[in-house]
């Protein structure tokens, strides 16, 4: 196998192992490691399709003039992608605190007999968890 | 490098494979971890040194540690303090 | 039952999914992407800007708006994770302090990440790193403290403070380069000599401020999610 077989073999791997953890899973933080594999899997894909074989890295050494250099622009799309990752990473996980002060639980489909519940109680037109319901 | 380059490719998939099989779930971040840093180093051996750069520090350390801390608010960390005021 | 049929069916959607990504991955020689682009960037980008390391040159120079677009989303992130926790979760944190040798490792190392950290983000534009890399260890170093003392609170004012002051300059950078030049971010001061500490024009202050703004954002969207105590 050569080196790009390998290195896109890798990037679907991830990407597949994290949409199963995203459509299989009913645990939310299960879901959201998911979301985390399927980020890292497009990075490395991004990464990759950069590369060119005796290429050196994208930045000048003292005193040496670009010759053959890997390609700059994916990588810096990469590094914004990391970044922003990580934001939605910590809003995600927000939301998972905020869904266990209010539900008591994780599990998706509890979630959403739970919220079923809720709607048919407080009737028609008023849903969503409400705020501090359980404190 | 190819056979590097394999080798860490496989270490990362088996990570990952690891992250959906382990059943606890600190264990399941920890093995997100493992991916990150495996992924940082594939990273490097691509002359991505930039992105290596942030994949280690965010991907590997801080993301890690946020999942860790989530789990501990939500009373999921084993043997941690389950010490969540709502429920 | 439910349980095989949703199993089978996922597993039928990744195996899909993954002969989709193979076939189209066929199209696209390894090694061998048409990089005109790029290249024209590795060409161009020492005389434009005077930057060593050429993704700081696309980040802060090809591309600064979209940079500013990325704090923003980050900003943005931060700010809806301290609306969803805001009022929701005070005292979250009761957790006793950590074990001594956590404790002492804590500040012991609070002052080598600050000054890697700094490093990091100063030598941007020379070497690998920058403000997001550089960011994300300063925010490492003020949360560890918070790690192995949940009680200590962190200072959540400071780190707005500092956060706002930090997007301020980087967008009042962007507008004192109008003056010269007819675009939004363009790099000014001289280029000054490659290699040294002080070249490249204003892109190590920009890194800088991202720098900071990135540090501080990290480390209040940790202790937000993580529930540590507000200080004053």
């Amino acid at each position: 196998m050569s080196t790009g077989a390998v290195l896109y073999a890798g990037a679907i791997g991830l990407f597949l192992i994290g949409c199963y953890a995203m459509v299989a899973e009913r645990h939310l933080i299960r879901n959201i490691l998911g979301l985390v594999l399927v980020e890292s899997g497009v990075n490395l894909l991004l990464v990759a399709v950069g590369f060119r074989e005796n290429a050196a890295a994208p930045i000048l050494k003292a005193g040496q003039s670009a010759g053959m250099m890997v390609d700059p622009l994916p990588q810096a799309l990469v590094l914004t992608a990391i970044v922003i990752g990580f934001g939605v990473l910590a809003l995600a996980l927000a939301l998972v605190v905020r869904v266990h002060q209010a539900y008591g639980t994780l599990d998706t489909r509890e979630v959403a007999r739970l919220m079923r519940v809720e709607r048919e109680a407080s009737g028609p037109g008023a849903a969503g968890p409400r705020a501090g319901a359980k404190s | 490098m190819t056979l590097l380059i394999t080798l860490i490719t496989g270490v990362m998939l088996l990570a990952a494979i690891a992250v959906v099989v382990l059943r606890g779930l600190l264990a399941a971040v920890a093995a997100l971890a493992a991916v990150s840093l495996a992924l940082s180093v594939l990273f490097v051996l691509l002359r991505a040194p930039d992105v290596a750069l942030a994949e280690a520090a965010v991907g590997a350390g801080l993301s890690g540690v946020l999942l860790a801390l989530t789990l501990r608010r939500v009373g999921l960390w084993p043997g941690g303090p389950a010490r969540e005021d709502e429920q | 039952m439910k349980g095989y049929g949703h199993t089978a069916a996922t597993l039928l959607f990744l195996t899909g999914l993954g002969i989709l990504l193979i076939a189209i991955l066929q199209a696209l020689p390894f090694g061998l992407a048409p990089m005109q682009v790029g290249q024209a960037i590795v060409a161009a980008a020492p005389g434009d800007t005077g930057a060593d390391n050429i993704v700081t040159a696309i980040l802060l120079g090809y591309r600064g708006l979209d940079t500013l677009g990325e704090v923003t989303i980050l900003f943005v992130a931060a700010a809806a994770a301290g609306m969803v926790l805001g009022g929701a979760s005070r005292g979250g944190a009761q957790a006793e302090n950590a074990g001594f040798i956590l404790h002492s490792a804590a500040y012991l190392l609070f002052p080598f990440l600050l000054v890697l950290g700094a490093y990091i983000v100063l030598h941007g534009h020379l070497t690998p790193g920058g403000g997001f890399q550089g960011g994300a260890i300063l925010a490492a170093a003020f949360f560890v403290p918070v790690l192995a003392s949940p009680a200590s609170p962190f200072n959540h004012r400071t780190a707005m403070l500092v956060e706002g002051f930090a997007g301020a300059a980087f967008i009042m950078i962007g507008l004192v380069s109008l003056v010269g030049s007819d675009a939004f971010l363009t790099p000014f001061f001289g280029k000054g000599e490659a290699g040294a500490l002080f070249s490249a024009g204003s892109l190590p202050l920009l890194y800088l401020a991202i720098g900071l703004k990135v540090g501080s954002e990290l480390a209040g969207l940790m202790a937000r999610v993580s529930g540590a105590e507000a200080g004053a």
